[in-house]
This record gives C-alpha cells, sequence and structure tokens, in this order.
C-alpha cells in the first residue's frame, strides 16, 4: 500500500491521486490554503500552502528538497514525506523519521514551512484594508483565521495601501470590494470551468492585479452565487446578504434545497426564526459543490410577509381567524362526511416530505377506502439547465451540474406513497375539473404560479376545499378552509430527488407562531397522541413501503439511493 | 444534605460582667462618636440640591458621537451588539449613502434598552470607531419603558448635548476604522 508521510505520521493513500493537501488533510494535519479547490483546477497563486517535500527510501533513508513548494500542486507518491509548518504540533506517538543532517541547517524541521506562511501572509495583507469590523465575512474569513494562526500579530507596512474602487457593478447580486481581494482567482476559475461562461477576469499586472468583468458582459448566469461563498476573503459579497446580519449569530441548519428536483444539499444560515442565507454543502450524490441562484436566493417566500400564517374558516363570504381547538373537530367531521359520500379527494403536493404524504394519505385512507389520492400540481418550467455552458450560453459535455426543470423537490417521493395506497398515481390535471364533495389541498408551493398554473381560468370551487398552503392564492381564495402551510425550513423529513437519492433533513427555523407543520395536524387528525418525530414516522414508512426500507436507520449524510 | 453533629460546633454568649453589666461604658463610647461626627468634615451630600460631581469614567447613559462632519461615527459593525451581555443593543446595518466616501457600512437604526443595559462598559471597550461611550449622565428616568428604549436620534442627541455643557468631551481618540489598519507610529 503507497504510504505518505505527513509529519512523520505515516498515511496510506491507496489508489488515490492526492497532492499534499489531500494526504495532509488525511493525516488530519490542516495545510492552510486560498486558491486551491478541491472542484477547480489547481493555479498555485497563493503561496499559504507552502510544506517542505522529499522521499523516503526503501531503505529508510531520507532526502528532502532544499525548497519549500506550494502543495497544492506537488503530487504525493509511495513514500513521500511531507513537513508542514505544524511540525512542532505532530502526533507524539508517530516515530520521527531520519532526515539528513544537511535538511534542517542547524533548525528544526517545518520551521522554513511556517516562515514562508507568515511571509506569505504579510504579502497578502500589505494592500488588504483591514476593514474587518464591517466585512461582511468577518468571522468565517480565512484571511483572519489564517492571519490568527499564521500571521504575524502586527504589520510592517508603513505606506499608503493600494485601495482600488469597489465594483457593485460586477452583475446585479453580487458586488466586488476590491481591496479586499488577494487574487486567489477562484471565481475566475468557477466562471471558467464550472459554469463556463468566464465573465470574471483579472486585469492588470502585480500589484495592480484586480477580478473584473468585461465591458458590458456583467456577471450574469444561474451559478453566479457560488463565487461568493468560494471567495475565501470578503472580496465579493452577496447583495442579497449584505449587511443584514453578522455571520457569528447565524446558525447553519443541514438541509435539501426545494426549488428544484435535484435536491442540493445545503445549509441554512438563521437566526431567530429568520433564514438569512443559503450555501452549498458538499454532496457528491446531489449537486457536487455548487448550489444554483435559483435555490441560494429563492428563499424569500419563507419570510414574505405575505404568508399565511394562521388558520381561516369562511363564514359568510369573510375569512375568519379559527383557533385549532375549535378548527380541528370541524375539520374532522368535515373529512368524515366527505369520506361517507365517497366524494373525498386529497391531493399531496410534490413539496411534502415522504413522511407527510405518508401520513396524509394513511388518514384519507383509513377514513374511506374509496378517497382518491392525487399527486399534486408539479411545476414545471422550461428545461433542464445544463452546466457548464461555452461562451455563447450552449451546454457543454460533460454535464458537471443540472438545474432541473422540474421545480419541486420530492415528487419521486410522494409518487411512491401514492403508487402504495393506491397503487397508481393520478397527476392533478386529470381531476382538476372533478366536482368532488371535499378536496384536501395539501400544497406548501413556494410560489403563486406553482399552483395556480394548474387551474384553468374558469375554474371554480365546487363542494368543500380545504387549502393547506404558503402563500395566498386563486385557490385560497376560493376555499371554505384555509391552513397554513409549513416551508421546508421549517420541518423535518426527507426529499427524494429526480435519481431516486433519499435526504433526510432536520428543521431550520419554526413556523409561523400559529402555523401547525403538516406532520402535526395528519396526528390529530388520526387523534394519535404522543410527539410528532418526522424520524418515528419514517421507521413506519420504511416498514410499510418496501421501496423506502433504506431510510429505517439511520440515512448517510448524503443520502441514499432507493430502489438500488 | 443534612447537617452531620459533628459538623455543629456549639459557641455559648460571653457572659457579661460587672463593668458590662453597668452598660456605662457603652453609652459614654456611643456619645463620643456621635460629638465627634458634630464637628468632624461634613461627609452628607445635599443630592438633588448640590448634584455631585463624577468622575469621567463614570458609567451613565450611553451617547453615540458624531464625527467632524455632524454623521454618526458609528459603521454599525455589531461588535457592541455582539459584546453586550444583556442583549440591550440592536442595530439594523445598511449600506451607508453613496455621499459618504470613506464609509460602506451605516446603522439605519442603533436601539438600546436602558433598561436592560447593566452599563458595564463592555461596547465602549468593544467599538473599533469608539463611537458609542458613557457619558456621566446618571439621572436616567422616564415615564414608561419605551420612554427607555434610545434610538439613534436620541443617543445622538445625548452626544449633542453632553458635550454642548461640557460635562463629557469626547475623551476617546477620533477614532479611524481601527489601530490594525493604521501604519505603526514612525520610530
Amino acid at each position: 500500500m503507497p504510504t505518505v508521510y505527513v509529519n512523520d505520521t505515516p498515511v496510506e493513500i491507496g489508489t488515490g491521486k492526492l497532492n499534499c493537501i489531500q494526504a495532509a488533510d488525511r493525516a488530519g494535519v490542516l495545510v492552510p490554503h486560498y486558491c486551491y479547490h478541491e472542484a477547480l483546477s489547481v493555479v498555485a497563486s497563493c503561496r499559504m500552502c507552502l510544506v517542505e517535500v522529499g522521499e523516503r527510501k526503501p531503505d529508510g533513508t531520507v532526502v528532502m528538497q532544499p525548497k519549500v513548494v506550494p502543495g497544492c500542486q506537488t503530487p504525493v507518491k509511495d513514500g513521500t514525506v511531507v513537513v508542514t509548518g505544524e511540525y512542532d504540533k505532530r502526533d507524539p506517538a508517530a516515530e520521527p523519521l531520519n532526515y539528513p543532517a544537511d535538511y534542517t541547517k542547524g533548525g528544526k524541521p517545518g520551521e522554513r514551512a511556517k516562515k514562508s506562511q507568515a511571509d506569505t501572509l504579510e504579502g497578502l495583507l500589505v494592500n488588504h484594508p483591514l476593514d474587518c469590523p464591517v466585512c461582511d465575512k468577518a468571522g468565517e474569513c480565512k484571511l483572519q483565521d489564517y492571519s490568527y494562526g499564521y500571521g504575524r500579530s502586527e504589520s510592517r507596512m508603513v505606506d499608503d495601501k493600494f485601495a482600488p474602487p469597489n465594483k457593485p457593478h460586477l452583475s446585479s447580486k453580487i458586488t466586488l470590494f476590491t481591496d479586499r481581494c488577494i487574487m486567489c482567482t477562484r471565481c475566475v476559475r468557477f466562471t471558467r470551468e464550472i459554469s463556463g461562461t468566464a465573465e470574471l477576469m483579472v486585469s492588470g499586472r502585480g500589484d495592480h492585479e484586480e477580478i473584473d468583468v468585461f465591458p458590458g458582459r456583467p456577471l450574469e448566469n444561474k451559478l453566479s452565487g457560488n463565487v461568493v461563498d468560494l471567495c475565501p476573503v470578503g472580496a465579493l459579497g452577496s447583495k442579497d446578504f449584505l449587511y443584514k446580519q453578522r455571520v457569528w449569530y447565524l446558525k447553519a441548519a443541514e438541509q435539501v434545497c426545494s426549488r428544484c428536483s435535484t435536491g442540493c444539499s445545503v445549509y441554512v444560515d438563521h437566526n431567530k426564526d429568520i433564514v438569512y442565507r443559503l450555501t452549498a454543502r458538499e454532496n457528491p450524490q446531489a449537486n457536487g459543490h455548487f448550489i444554483c441562484d435559483e435555490g441560494r436566493w429563492g428563499y424569500h417566500f419563507a419570510n414574505s410577509g405575505e404568508r399565511l400564517t394562521r388558520p381561516q374558516v369562511k363564514r359568510e363570504g369573510r375569512f375568519q381567524p379559527a383557533p385549532w381547538v375549535q378548527l380541528t373537530p370541524l375539520l374532522k367531521d368535515e373529512l368524515a362526511d366527505a369520506a361517507k359520500g365517497g366524494g373525498l379527494l386529497a391531493v399531496l403536493s410534490p413539496f411534502l416530505t415522504v413522511e407527510e404524504a405518508f401520513l396524509y394519505a394513511t388518514l384519507f385512507k383509513g377514513l374511506s377506502p374509496d378517497a382518491r389520492l392525487i399527486l399534486g400540481p408539479v411545476p414545471v418550467v422550461g428545461e433542464d439547465d445544463r452546466y457548464p455552458k461555452d461562451v455563447r450560453g450552449n451546454p457543454v459535455e460533460p454535464t458537471t451540474f443540472v438545474i432541473r426543470a422540474e421545480k419541486c423537490p420530492n415528487r419521486r417521493g410522494v409518487e411512491a406513497v401514492l403508487a402504495h395506497f393506491t397503487g397508481s398515481v393520478t397527476p392533478f390535471a386529470e381531476v382538476v375539473r372533478d366536482r368532488p364533495a371535499l378536496m384536501w389541498f395539501a400544497g406548501g408551493y413556494p410560489a403563486k404560479e406553482h399552483v395556480e398554473a394548474a387551474f384553468p381560468t374558469d375554474w371554480t370551487a365546487s363542494g368543500t376545499v380545504v387549502a393547506q398552503d404558503i402563500l395566498p392564492t386563486l385557490l385560497t381564495a376560493s376555499a371554505e378552509y384555509v391552513i397554513p402551510a409549513t416551508a421546508s425550513f421549517e420541518k423535518d423529513g426527507t426529499f427524494v430527488n429526480h435519481a431516486g437519492l433519499a435526504q433526510t433533513f432536520g428543521r431550520a427555523t419554526r413556523p409561523p407562531h400559529e402555523a401547525r407543520s403538516e406532520l402535526q395536524l395528519a396526528f390529530d387528525l388520526l387523534g394519535r397522541r404522543g410527539l410528532v418525530q418526522a424520524a418515528a414516522v419514517r421507521k413506519e414508512l420504511a416498514a410499510a413501503i418496501p421501496l423506502f426500507a433504506p431510510l429505517a436507520g439511520d440515512v448517510p449524510k448524503d443520502g441514499v439511493k432507493l430502489g438500488s | 444534605m443534612a447537617l452531620a453533629e459533628s459538623d455543629v460546633k456549639w459557641v455559648d454568649a460571653p457572659k457579661l460582667g460587672f463593668w458590662e453589666q453597668l452598660y456605662l461604658p457603652a453609652l459614654v463610647d456611643g456619645v463620643r462618636t456621635t460629638v465627634g461626627h458634630m464637628f468632624g468634615k461634613k461627609l452628607t451630600e445635599q443630592y438633588p440640591e448640590q448634584e455631585p460631581k463624577l468622575p469621567p469614567n463614570y458609567r451613565g447613559v450611553h451617547r453615540l458621537n458624531r464625527d467632524e462632519a455632524g454623521r454618526v461615527k458609528c459603521v454599525a459593525c455589531y461588535m457592541c451588539a455582539t459584546a453586550c451581555p444583556a442583549h440591550c443593543i440592536d442595530i439594523v446595518a445598511a449600506p451607508a449613502p453613496p455621499e459618504w466616501r470613506d464609509r460602506e457600512k451605516y446603522p439605519e437604526t442603533f436601539v438600546i434598552d436602558e433598561l436592560r443595559c447593566i452599563y458595564c462598559g463592555m461596547c465602549e471597550e468593544a467599538c473599533p470607531v469608539d463611537a458609542i461611550e458613557l457619558t456621566t449622565l446618571y439621572d436616567l428616568t422616564g415615564l414608561s419603558r419605551e420612554q427607555m428604549v434610545f434610538d439613534k436620534e436620541k443617543l445622538l442627541s445625548v452626544f449633542d448635548t453632553t458635550t454642548a455643557a461640557g460635562t463629557d468631551p469626547v475623551r476617546t481618540r477620533a477614532g479611524r476604522l481601527s489601530p490594525s489598519s493604521e501604519p505603526p507610529p514612525a520610530r
């Protein structure tokens, strides 16, 4: 087995093609870096990852290179010796290698790497404005972290700093604080390699290097928000998040994006029950390292002032708020009446989690075996958007990122539940002209158009309509009962993406004060007692439907492929 | 946990002797203290007729300092709100008006709940631009809780009144962004 020695600790690298940073990572040693990113090409321009390397010969002698080398650009092979600046914090249990006498020249191993890192940082900070108090990145800034860990405590710079003007015109969504940039060019490489649209470039030379766009071609592509995540310092800022919160107030919840059927893994950063931003969470099975802008900035519906926040009942043509204690028995009676007459139609939207869909299906089928379960309107907008693209906007093979046309997270999951209960899946379009005695519309759509597009313009309500949704729509206006739905940030559950990858996630924020989660409502209507726990329902679901059997235990962080 | 008998130590009151039983020595001792104070230095402060002179580092009502152009000096960095142990500071930041060329960020609102505040001075300590200071105003009163929630205008008006009255001159350096962003002193 090929073995690499990182600060004397032997690491087996298997057949992987690794560089020094990755090999050190396997040994639990952090090699600080700015320009290196796993998903991007290597340029070795920041010089932060300088390490000392050498080779351990089969006879045990060690030969070291006389210069420090960038770790990101240096591949490792069997016998490679990597000495980082953290050598003095190495694992004491590791047996020291037999370093040659002329290697350290009287010093200690790792001292040169350490000094190189400190010098690099000093160079990066020469023109950095150090305006951390007003910088949005402060608190999650790699320049702060590494300066603290590896840098000098004070600056020797006596001249005026070079402060080029900011570039808010870079994009409608992104602004550039030019003076904070350390020229790692991650953003430039992202637009060239991942989105392929190549809007960003480096202009100028040396001290006067700047990130810029070509005249008249702003950074407008559907993956542009990722450059904000990629920026290791506070140079690129999202205008949407700019000055909204300091990052140390934010709590990150691991969630799944609900805006298309790719089901990207995201962090939902929230504070005091308000979602402030979404950032990409690495998941090789779903989205890789990045997310699209529709998902990233598509959380505003949850904070919308228009949201339905309390249950309402129509009395004499006007909506009146109804407390849950009165509403739940009312709904129970309505459901029982409709079930008796065989006119119960339940629409389960593809925005429900599989747990919610399962519990609702159990509820309605339990009331009457004749109850019809329908898959709610599946919003489809345009066609799948494939990346990378070329500069003219045509997709280029091989595809690395797809923004799906199907703008819902869980069609496959809900379909699987419906197929289990009814044998087949009926799309909503087939029943929209039916006139059931009671239609229960379990929505949760983040956009009004999703719902309204599914109803013909001359549609009128027949019988009783129970509409459960996030935003007021034409349907909620003609409903008898309007129940607030919860956004995906506000629930625990599981989504199954377009490829059958089931990802579980936990709640980030709490739903509006008077809203009840779909699971809680289903519990109440089923007359179940005890704590409402998505995990318990998931176990029940896994036992009932064979396809979901892999969800019975703990689901891995990256999700689990169903039906494989 | 109940006390163990072995942990208890019983003490008897000392027995009074003949001299103590007379009470006269104690009486004389008390009268001597009283009379001594009648002719000694007067310590009583005649508040509110006479107001005390407080040291300049007294921690009273907050103020928000203005810069030379009369703008609020605060850059809305939330350091004070983060440092505040009572969570009494609420800031809403916004991009600075475009005509403020030296700033990117300013506080749209800046609210301190003076009732929640414990006057510890951490906010002053944390401020990187010396924008928030505690003044020597100590007699803070209000007729309602709402009156005791000071907004930006009120905090700036505290600056105006205290500097005009000369009770609290701006005692901190006219802050640029932070000491670390400035060149080291010339050797």
